[in-house]
């Protein structure tokens, strides 16, 4: 092959021929400089991507000829993986399509994923309330206000039993968004799969279980970071042993990149958290080979589509090369840098709320293109509230539009060999290295999160791009550009909560806390504290507890009395 | 006699993060605008009881607090810091302002149970300082007049 290129190469093109590539290498270079000459007396502004690195007015195949073909770009499915994680990428099966949802008590979740799912949504993705996520109890009074409110509240086993009642868990794989508490929740799913009649062997699904980007950004953080990090590897030692086919960690960038963060940043930083779990799991004594096929990412796709692009293509060959090069994996599969996306976020505006819709789809073709696993996209009036149906509806539509009325999933990588987008891979490629080697140089991600670093430099870039924002130097349309007075926003129809459904929830966990065996929880809980001293796996010591229904403020409050608390550092 | 307008203390205001909402990028930004536009301003940090702010406004006095909301729970919060501001006998010192992810509907509810603004997401920061700067300078009375020198 290569011979055959260099005898083309170097023939001169014959005049007219209908082939234009591959063409003369010089004679092409030296039309290239004619033109540039020619087009810099030109005037034009100069372009930059939302992570703010310029960009060239056109790409040609002088942009990429430091690229090889074979290392560098290959084929989908094969290493590097630049192309894709799969030959035939959506060709084969189309992307999931999974919408974060849930609110309420499980009773109503449990409705709406049934509806979901009836409407063609492909997997669940369980969306929680903060109490939940953070270890407390519904009838806790730090937790009242905030029960069901971002996500559906579950306390104990019963409350799983409710949320998937009805729901064939064998059918669908479903992703919890669940970090400090995501071993509880994994023992819960785990026990309510076995009452369905399906072994653990069989779940498909995510936990997100990744602390170090809740420190950064998100802020369900309980205990500190070398327990937080001792209960992760637990569940992914637990996983590999038992669950081989559920993802039990999804590294996230996607709370960085709303926090602020660049895509630059994002990507780097994800990555540099996904090496800090990895050189966790081998400390364990875990080889890359058995949990590196573990890990998944999430990431936020914004607005600049060419760079989300570039991105993810990015972030595919830079895993590769990391865990290959890095930590000598030898199994492919161990090389996939799989992920899913969510559309939305901190892009949607408030004003002219429908132009989110726009916005969303566009982010949505962006994230195909980039070769995405999974899809979230968010309903347009997410900037005011949960979506209601209507709203939720038109999101999981614009996918499915997307998907089978546009033809972009026919070929795969379509973008691929794209003067442009290759070359700008390969730069993110770079640029994230560059800031990966910084974080390594400084400890690596735990340090650098400890002491505040990470946060104030994202904090520092939303402060900025804010700035952009009303400097006009940023154009959002709507809001500093094509604006116009609303009259409609008071009148828009949003989702509200039923006041009365917190008081359910606490009713329903007053039920099983009297009807439960309480000795049976107290010895649990007294062998999970036992557990937590030692340095063997908390997974069992969980699965038991959850079993007798010990609450998720019972478990957490064990595990906070002997692993203490987080300390926020100054991050402004 | 000329008079002239003495600059009065700096607006001292405290950034409070309330409830279990860990999402902060809001209340970084404002706080860093706030500090660009030439106040005192004390960030809280993630999840502080309504009653920790209570305390860390009278603490730091300050002129104002900054609820930052965006999980849904703004009306029950800023109820229970207005409550305990006034137990203390401080709320008329100490401004309580919302911003977040506020609906449309519930910004006349919030200035009802004593919000003394409300800024929904999209608000541009550049309107959000004169705000606060207008709202504290009516609070502390006429702004205060000296002899001039010259």
């Amino acid at each position: 092959m290569a011979s055959r290129v260099e005898i083309e190469n170097s023939s001169p093109a014959a005049p007219g021929s209908s082939h234009a590539y591959p063409s003369n290498g010089q004679a092409f270079s030296a039309a290239e400089k004619t033109w540039r000459e020619r087009i810099t007396k030109a005037r034009f502004p100069s372009a930059r991507t939302s992570s703010g690195l310029e960009l060239d007015v056109v790409y040609t195949p002088e942009s990429i000829k430091h690229l090889d073909s074979l290392q560098d770009i290959g084929l989908p499915g094969e290493y590097p993986f630049t192309r894709g994680v799969q030959p035939t990428m959506y060709r084969g099966r189309v992307w999931t399509m999974r919408q974060y949802s849930g609110f309420g008590t499980p009773r109503e979740s449990n409705q709406r994923y049934k509806w979901l799912l009836e409407q063609g949504q492909t997997g669940i993705s369980v969306a929680l309330d903060l109490p939940t996520q953070l270890g407390l109890d519904s009838d806790n009074p730090e937790a009242i206000d905030d029960v069901g409110r971002v996500g559906v509240a579950i306390d104990t086993l019963a409350d799983m039993e409710t949320l998937f009642e009805g729901i064939p868990i064998d059918r669908i794989s479903t992703s919890f968004t669940i970090n400090s508490t995501a071993a509880i929740l994994l023992a819960m799913y785990v026990t309510v799969a076995e009452r369905q009649g399906v072994p653990p062997e069989k779940i498909t699904g995510t936990i997100q279980n990744d602390i170090l980007k809740e420190y950064v950004a998100r802020g369900t953080w309980i205990f500190p970071p070398e327990p937080s990090l001792r209960l992760i590897v637990d569940t992914i030692e637990y996983c590999i042993r038992h669950a081989p086919r559920f993802n039990s960690i999804s590294v996230a960038g996607a709370h960085f990149r709303d926090a602020g963060a660049t895509a630059v940043q994002e990507l780097a930083f994800t990555l540099a958290d996904g090496i800090t779990y990895a050189e966790r799991c081998l400390d364990r004594g875990m080889k890359i080979d058995e949990f590196a096929p573990l890990i998944s990412f999430y990431f936020y796709t914004h607005n600049d589509l060419f760079e989300e692009v570039a991105k993810y293509r990015a972030g595919r060959r830079l895993w590769a090369r990391l865990i290959k090069e890095r930590f000598g994996a030898r199994d492919p599969r161990a090389m996939m840098f799989r992920f899913g996306v969510v559309c939305g976020g901190s892009t949607l505006t408030a004003q002219q709320p429908q132009n989110n819709i726009v916005r969303v789809a566009y982010q949505a073709l962006a994230s195909v293109l980039g070769g995405v696993q999974s899809v979230f996209t968010a309903a347009w009036d997410e900037a005011f509230a949960i979506p209601t149906e209507q709203t939720a509806e038109l999101a999981l539509r614009t996918q499915q539009v997307l998907a089978y009325e546009t033809g972009v999933a026919n070929v795969a990588d379509p973008l691929g060999g794209s003067y442009f987008v290759e070359a700008f891979t390969d730069r993110m490629e770079r640029e994230a290295l560059a800031i990966i080697e910084r974080i390594d140089r400084l400890g690596g991600m735990v340090p650098c999160i400890q002491n505040g670093l990470i946060q104030k430099e994202i904090a520092a870039e939303a402060y900025r791009h804010q700035q952009r924002i009303e400097n006009g130097d940023q154009v959002v349309v709507g809001v500093n550009k094509f604006t116009r007075e609303e009259p409609e926003r008071r009148q828009l129809e949003l989702w509200e909560l039923d006041p009365a459904l917190g008081l359910r929830q606490r009713e329903e966990l007053s039920r099983i806390k009297a009807r439960r065996d309480n000795s049976l929880v107290a010895s649990t809980l007294g062998n999970l504290r036992d557990i937590a001293r030692s340095d063997l796996s908390l997974m069992p010591a969980i699965i038991d507890a959850v079993r007798a229904y010990a609450s998720i403020g019972e478990i957490c409050g064990v595990l906070r009395e002997e692993f203490g608390t987080f300390h926020e550092p100054a991050s402004i | 006699m000329r008079l002239r307008q003495v600059e009065s203390k700096a607006i001292r205001i405290l950034v409070a993060k309330p409830g279990l909402d860990g999402h902060d990028r809001g209340a970084k930004v404002i706080a860093y605008a706030l500090r660009d536009a030439g106040m005192e301003v004390v960030y809280t940090g993630l999840r502080r009881t309504t009653e920790e702010i209570v305390k860390a406004a009278i603490d730091e006095d300050v002129d104002a607090i900054g609820l930052s909301i965006l999980s849904g729970a703004h009306l029950a919060l800023t109820e229970k810091v207005i409550a305990g501001l006034r137990a203390t006998g401080c709320a008329d010192e100490i401004a309580v302002m919302v911003g977040g992810t506020i609906p449309p509907r519930d910004i006349e509810p919030l200035e009802k149970i004593g919000a003394a603004a409300v800024f929904p997401t999209g608000t541009p920061l550049s309107a959000i300082a004169p705000k606060i700067r207008e709202i504290i300078n009516s609070r502390r009375g006429q702004p205060q007049m000296a002899p001039s020198r010259d």
